[in-house]
């Protein structure tokens, strides 16, 4: 890769020791990143040379880097995800990015996500979420005949769209008001148009809205910000669907 | 009761309050377009309006009600909010909000601060500037009242003011009501928006529409 020509950027970093430290910027220079490197790697690289030098290294989550787990949260220049529709972090790179930009990042904010480490924040709240309802109930025993149970393919394209969610926060990060409306629609409206999500859909909808404001998200107020910032492109269509979900449930 | 505490609950309770008020701002401007008639337009509506007796007071207490319900939901879920979105970002980009959508609340306590003052002005008829006097058939002339008050700029710029910032509100919160009621889809939505904002738009001119032709000495 000598060939390519590389950047310099300017990066300006939260640091934050741990949950109690109230934090600050700290800015950085990224040397010998090429277009190809990734957001991660070009991390990597000013770690590599933090370290060399004897200092603390950013501490940011990962695990797969190739855009499904849902780990890497960071908001960089005040997007999740950095901007780049459908993409997470981990494949934003930096041809998105010229030599000499100066980049802000930082960790996801809200409430309901304590910061515990520079980027890392605790999304601990949408397991919370998920366990409080996310689920079917089903008895156990053989393996179900595949084609025992027939969903429409438009249904079953529906439920889909809605289960891409990979529940990395961007939409409560991106939210003004730091509601995790989208994601706990997206579970909502998955399970409540499948034959196996039906029966408990009116308990899902009631317990699963009321974890999510026990556990300290906002309330949603249509900005649909988190749409835009969604990267697997998770359509407020499904907001709409837990809202009729609710009233149904509010006349069960 | 579940509807008043949970998140989606409120969310419908203030959209339906709220896209009952715009009905009434609907009802509202094409009474108020009666003034375009002259004063047997306008002094007849009032004076049928008037004729109805307990069912005005009925009416208003409604109207309070909605407002009430709309009003300290919007204040309730504002505080909400901020509580639970503490830190700022130091770059904070906007990539679907906008000033309509982000300024609610602010909009949402001018529109207050301008119902006050429009019912005391029209309604309590204590604000000075403005003609108070019977017409010839002896019904009370709110064509005088109407034209004598928005000879003044001032009076005239209040009105106008206060029909933007009821523009801005409905810029986001009629389509908002249909979100949140469930009634679109992912086809439906863009176009609902559009509509919601053209009829906000159509308050706006139709409303302004009244202070400036007086304004203008278009009608006398």
């Amino acid at each position: 890769m000598s060939d390519h020509k590389t950047m310099t950027l300017t990066l300006i970093v939260w640091r934050q020791k741990n949950a109690n430290d109230p934090g600050k910027f700290e800015t950085y220079t990224a040397k010998d990143i090429t277009e190809h490197h990734s957001f991660l790697e070009m991390l990597d690289c000013v770690n590599e040379d933090l370290i060399n030098s004897g200092k603390e290294p950013i501490v940011f989550d990962h695990d797969c880097r190739e855009g499904i787990c849902g780990m890497c949260s960071q908001v960089i220049n005040g997007v999740p995800h950095g901007g780049q529709e459908r993409t997470t972090v981990c494949q934003l790179h930096m041809r998105k990015f010229k030599d000499g930009d100066t980049i802000y990042i930082e960790p996801w904010r809200a409430k309901a996500f304590p910061i515990q480490k520079d980027l890392v924040v605790d999304r601990t709240a949408y397991d919370t979420i998920i366990q409080s309802g996310g689920y079917t109930s089903c008895h156990t025993g053989g393996v179900p005949d595949a084609n025992a149970t027939l969903i429409p393919k438009e249904v079953l394209d529906y439920a889909m769209d809605a289960a891409e969610c990979i529940g990395c926060g961007a939409c409560a990060a991106a939210c003004p008001n730091s509601s995790a409306m989208l994601f706990t629609s997206a579970k909502v409206a998955q399970l409540a148009v499948l034959p196996q999500g039906k029966p408990e859909a009116a308990a899902r909808v009631q317990a699963m809205l009321n974890t999510m404001q026990e556990c300290g998200f906002g309330n949603c107020s249509n900005h649909y910000e988190c749409q835009a910032a969604c990267p697997k492109g998770i359509n407020v269509k499904f907001i709409a669907k837990l809202n009729r979900e609710y009233l149904k449930a509010l006349f069960k | 009761m579940q509807l008043f505490k949970s998140t989606v609950g409120r969310k419908i309770l203030m959209a339906i309050t709220g896209q009952l008020m715009v009905l009434f701002v609907v009802v509202h401007l094409l009474g108020n377009s009666s003034i375009f008639i002259g004063p047997n337009g306008i002094n007849a509506y009032a004076e049928h309006l008037h004729s109805l007796g307990p069912l005005v007071w009925v009416f208003r207490l409604v109207m309070l009600t909605l407002l009430l319900v709309h009003g300290i939901y919007g204040a309730v879920v504002t505080l909400e909010n901020s509580a639970a979105n503490p830190a700022k970002y130091a770059m904070n980009t906007k990539l679907e909000r906008g000033f309509a959508s982000e300024n609610m609340i602010w909009t949402g306590l001018l529109l207050l601060a301008f119902i006050i003052y429009h019912l005391l002005h029209f309604t309590a008829r204590v604000t000075p500037g403005m003609t108070l006097q019977n017409d010839l058939q002896g019904r009370f002339d709110v064509f005088s009242m109407v034209v004598s008050s928005f000879q003044h700029g001032t009076i005239a710029l209040i009105y106008v003011a206060a029909m933007i910032v009821l523009f801005l509100h409905l810029f986001h919160g009629i389509q908002s009501f249909f979100q949140t009621m469930g009634w679109n889809n992912d086809c439906s939505r863009p176009v609902i928006s559009k509509v919601g904002r053209l009829v906000a738009v159509v308050f706006l001119l139709g409303y302004s529409s009244i202070p400036v032709v007086i304004l203008a000495r278009i009608l006398t």
